[in-house]
């Protein structure tokens, strides 16, 4: 059964948590840079200092856009912990991101207008990946509606390992981690100019920010998926996934966007493919 | 009957009336009128077949065997004199094969054929019908405004109007005589004419280019007609008293049987269809005024191709040939995809598009499950309105700019923002949530999970479905980018086209909202009569997408909210100092102009490789299903 309860609290926790994330990230992040880091609520502040300064645009569509961005980002999120279809959340999810895209697009600078042909690849590298899971799911569970998933009792993970890592590998995507972070990235060692995110300044960049916290919290909670049968294990199971995105972030250089795209590709087809292959010949073929 | 009959005969005396009048304003009131009466028929068919299920209409006509007859050989004796003048052998001996395996047929195997139901119609063939009556009779005015200015434009290019409405009124009659034909030889007939009516409108401006691109849509579908041919005399010969010559009979005859005409009629319809290897008419055809391309991608021609192999889908399903079949179609989907992208001419986007999702279409067909059939109609529908409204768009866009090319349609929403808002709906149907077509792909992938071999078409689907975000939304950006120095272009606009347009894209929308209705009116019970079971899309996701296009819908009007003063700054340029248009002071202080320009990473992507790819594949399934097939036949 659907609950849009867990929606509702989604969409009004969701960013705290989020905001959190964030800053325990810039902290760890600090501290394998052997800096001593920001507060934990430095993101919170940054966001607050963001929504009080002037909003200067290149052209005014994009306020439309970063709204879109964050209300579609909402809708994703909060369709996922209300136990929706799986598959209709991830196209709800890239419906968001596309309105990033086009928000990068409409200001025509040719910084953002790099960043959003790279925000692009990166949805084209981690989309089928993450539909592939979604299958994965459906095919352990025999369901697509995440409030079946969660309830089952079934170990996932045991039963999509490949698809896991694949997942994992995405994630570093989606998180903009190096080496993947191509369309934008947290770190100036690795662009000075922001990318997608180039031409939004004040308010709207506020937007985005927030609209990324929503996302963390909500790739969080895919993880989560993998390992519903215990509450326990999925938590240290988030936490040590987490860790290791942001051990990634710190020990590697960007890299080319066709490697990117490649190595997404060949991971998903190769881990993820043959995951759920091997399942599909387990199962006898599904044929129910 | 008199509906089925109305509407396979009107279109074809109102061809003739118009081949007769060359004079435009006559053919203006004709064709406006005509379409106002087909498009009217069209819903009084659909009132009154509704809710009626199948229903069979023997019409004993000796004579309409006759008449077809006599037809089939002008048309062939036509093709003949044209491949002779035009040196095109390949199409001579193609024709003559098919002439006289149809000469064998008529003379000597249909002889003893009994009476047949010739005309029926159920739930699928009121679709088509709504498809080929209402899209197919916009683009009919549309072309109106259209071709006028064409031959304004084009003043090298003989004023043909006549033939050319001629053509398409034939089209459109052929394509009512095919989705209401029960008897194949019937459907043959049909079949062929709009080969016919296809291969005249491609070559309509008579350039070298537009004919051989004519001719090679004609070699390539003559080569589907003999296969159907080849169908009609297996069937004769099993029986020649011809009782599997209705497709009812057919499909309840059992797969032994039906299996191999079923086959050969598949090859008939991936030829029309342009599924890969014979992809390459449909891109060539894109040299026919867009009109043309229009109907050809969305609501005849190719949707022939698709709708017999659906027809014939209960048969493919779970068999090897199927199987292989659906392959052809899932590669062409993911291979077509991945081509749009290195493609910066808009209507070849949209061709390689169209092949892909026909592609798509017919994995489903091929396949053959009962979600998956639904799938494919829920498809064919979403497809025809959609692509008929942006091939509209983009050819309203070259009489305006000058250009098709992608590239070139920068900043269209200031210039041009009505048409620009349009073709923003008409690309977002074809791949966004919670738009049309991205339904369809999301029922597809449910379906094909649990059908045998699904895993394939998953996988297919996973990366062709994302493929196709990157070329949808790459094009979007380039018609939302405001371009600082662009200014909007005067509005000259045709009423026509305007109102075919805005009616277009209210259809985009409004058929995402009442999907659920014609699925659960239309669509559920035919396959429901064919399987004994239906699929359906549970009530809750409904409901969220018809909340999320709400939301979607309710957003531009943020822009409406008073803000406190949003300040317009240029872009950033690395902090070289960049004029307000869009120039900046490159080294040894020269004055560049800033211009961008989409990837199309071609060395990822590339049309010659793909293109080999695909054909290679296509080729090899194609050639894999006849030696299996020729297998069952010993």
């Amino acid at each position: 059964m659907m609950s849009p309860v867990y929606g509702l609290i989604y969409i009004l926790l969701a960013p705290i948590a989020g905001g959190l994330v964030a800053g325990i990230d810039r902290k760890i992040t600090a501290r394998m840079q052997g800096r001593v880091g920001p507060p934990l609520l430095q993101p919170f502040y940054d966001v607050g200092k963001l929504f009080e300064k002037e909003n200067l645009v290149v052209t005014r569509s994009q306020d439309l856009y970063a709204l879109c961005y964050l209300v579609f980002m909402l809708v994703a999120g909060a369709l996922f912990f209300a136990g929706g279809d799986l598959l209709l959340v991830i196209f709800a999810f890239t419906l968001s991101h596309i309105f990033l895209v086009l928000g990068a697009y409409a200001s025509s600078s040719p910084y953002s207008f790099i960043g959003a042909e790279r925000e692009l690849i990166q949805i084209i590298a981690y989309e089928p990946m993450i539909i592939l899971s979604a299958v994965g799911m459906y095919m352990v569970t025999a369901s697509f509606f995440v409030s079946d998933i969660v309830v089952s009792s079934i170990p996932i993970v045991l039963y999509l390992p490949g698809v896991f890592i694949g997942f994992l590998m995405v994630l570093t995507i989606k998180l903009r981690k190096s080496p993947f972070d191509l369309s934008t990235s947290h770190h100036a060692h690795q662009e000075i100019v922001k990318g997608v995110t180039t031409e939004f300044t004040g308010p709207n960049l506020g937007k985005i920010e927030i609209a990324h916290w929503y996302e963390y919290v909500f790739l969080l909670g895919f993880i989560f998926l993998f390992f519903a049968f215990s509450l326990p294990i999925a938590l240290l199971a988030i936490v040590v996934a987490y860790f290791l995105e942001i051990l990634i972030d710190n020990t590697f250089s960007r890299v080319k966007w066709q490697f990117t795209l490649k190595s997404a590709w060949i991971i998903a087809g190769m881990l993820g493919l043959i995951n759920l292959a091997v399942l599909y010949y387990l199962s006898g073929g599904l044929q129910a | 009957m008199i509906e089925l009959a109305f509407l396979i005969l009107f279109p074809a005396i109102v061809a003739f009336l118009l081949l007769a009048f060359k004079n435009g304003q006559v053919r203006n009131v004709v064709v406006k009128i005509a379409a106002g009466l087909i498009g009217l028929a069209t819903i009084i068919l659909l009132i009154t077949y509704f809710s009626s299920g199948l229903v069979l209409f023997s019409v004993h006509l000796e004579t309409a065997a006759e008449i077809m007859f006599v037809i089939s050989l002008l048309i062939a004796g036509f093709i003949l004199y044209l491949g002779i003048k035009q040196r095109k052998y390949l199409a001579v001996i193609l024709v003559t094969i098919q002439t006289l395996m149809f000469i064998g047929i008529e003379g000597w195997l249909a002889k003893d054929v009994q009476q047949v139901s010739n005309l029926f119609i159920d739930q699928f063939s009121l679709i088509m019908a709504a498809i080929v009556g209402i899209i197919g009779t916009l683009i009919c005015v549309y072309a109106l405004a259209y071709m006028e200015t064409y031959h304004a434009h084009h003043p090298e290019i003989p004023d043909r109007q006549n033939v050319f409405f001629f053509m398409v009124f034939v089209f459109l009659a052929a394509m009512f005589g095919l989705i209401f034909s029960n008897n194949l030889l019937w459907v043959y007939f049909f079949w062929e004419i709009t080969t016919l009516a296809s291969f005249i409108l491609i070559g309509y401006s008579k350039t070298a280019e537009s004919t051989n691109n004519a001719f090679l849509a004609l070699e390539m579908n003559l080569l589907g007609g003999i296969a159907f041919a080849g169908a009609i005399i297996y069937l004769l010969i099993a029986d020649p008293t011809g009782s599997f010559l209705g497709i009812e009979q057919l499909l309840s005859s059992g797969q032994a049987l039906a299996l191999v005409p079923a086959v050969l009629i598949s090859f008939a319809g991936i030829t029309k269809a342009a599924l890969m290897p014979f992809s390459s008419w449909l891109v060539g055809a894109m040299v026919a005024p867009t009109p043309v391309s229009a109907l050809l991608h969305s609501s005849t021609m190719v949707k022939a191709g698709v709708y017999i192999i659906v027809r014939f889908a209960p048969v493919l399903s779970g068999t090897t040939e199927g199987l292989i079949i659906g392959l052809v179609g899932g590669f062409t989907f993911l291979l077509g995809s991945a081509i749009a992208i290195s493609q910066s001419n808009a209507k070849k986007v949209l061709a390689y598009s169209t092949i892909a999702n026909l592609g798509l279409i017919v994995a489903c067909a091929g396949v053959g499950t009962y979600k998956l059939v639904w799938a494919a109609i829920l498809l064919i529908i979403f497809h025809a309105i959609a692509k008929s409204l942006l091939f509209l768009c983009v050819g309203t866009v070259e009489h305006q700019i000058g250009s098709r090319n992608i590239e070139d349609m920068s900043g269209l929403i200031v210039r041009m923002p009505k048409v620009a808002v349009m073709m923003l709906v008409g690309i977002a149907g074809m791949f966004l949530a919670p738009f049309g077509m991205l339904i369809s792909k999301w029922v597809a992938i449910e379906a094909f999970i649990e059908a045998q071999f699904g895993l394939i078409f998953v996988a297919i689907l996973a990366f062709g479905g994302s493929i196709t975000v990157f070329f949808w939304s790459k094009w979007m950006g380039k018609i939302i980018s405001v371009d600082p120095h662009v200014t909007r272009e005067a509005d000259t606009l045709k009423s026509e086209k305007r109102i075919v347009l805005y009616i277009l894209a209210g259809l985009t929308v409004l058929i995402c909202l009442i999907f659920p209705l014609i699925s659960s009116s239309l669509i559920e019970p035919f396959v429901l009569s064919v399987y004994g079971q239906t699929a359906r899309l549970s009530q809750d996701n409904i409901i969220i997408m018809a909340m999320m296009l709400f939301l979607l819908m309710i957003m531009p009007f943020s822009m409406l909210l008073p803000r406190n003063g949003a300040r317009k700054v240029p872009p950033y340029m690395g902090g070289r100092p960049a004029s307000s248009d869009m120039k900046f002071l490159g080294s040894m202080g020269v004055t560049r102009d800033v211009t961008l320009s989409n990837y199309y990473l071609n060395d990822l992507f590339g049309e010659s490789r793909l293109l080999m790819a695909g054909t290679a594949l296509g080729f090899g399934l194609i050639l894999l299903a006849m030696i299996v097939l020729v297998g069952m036949i010993l």
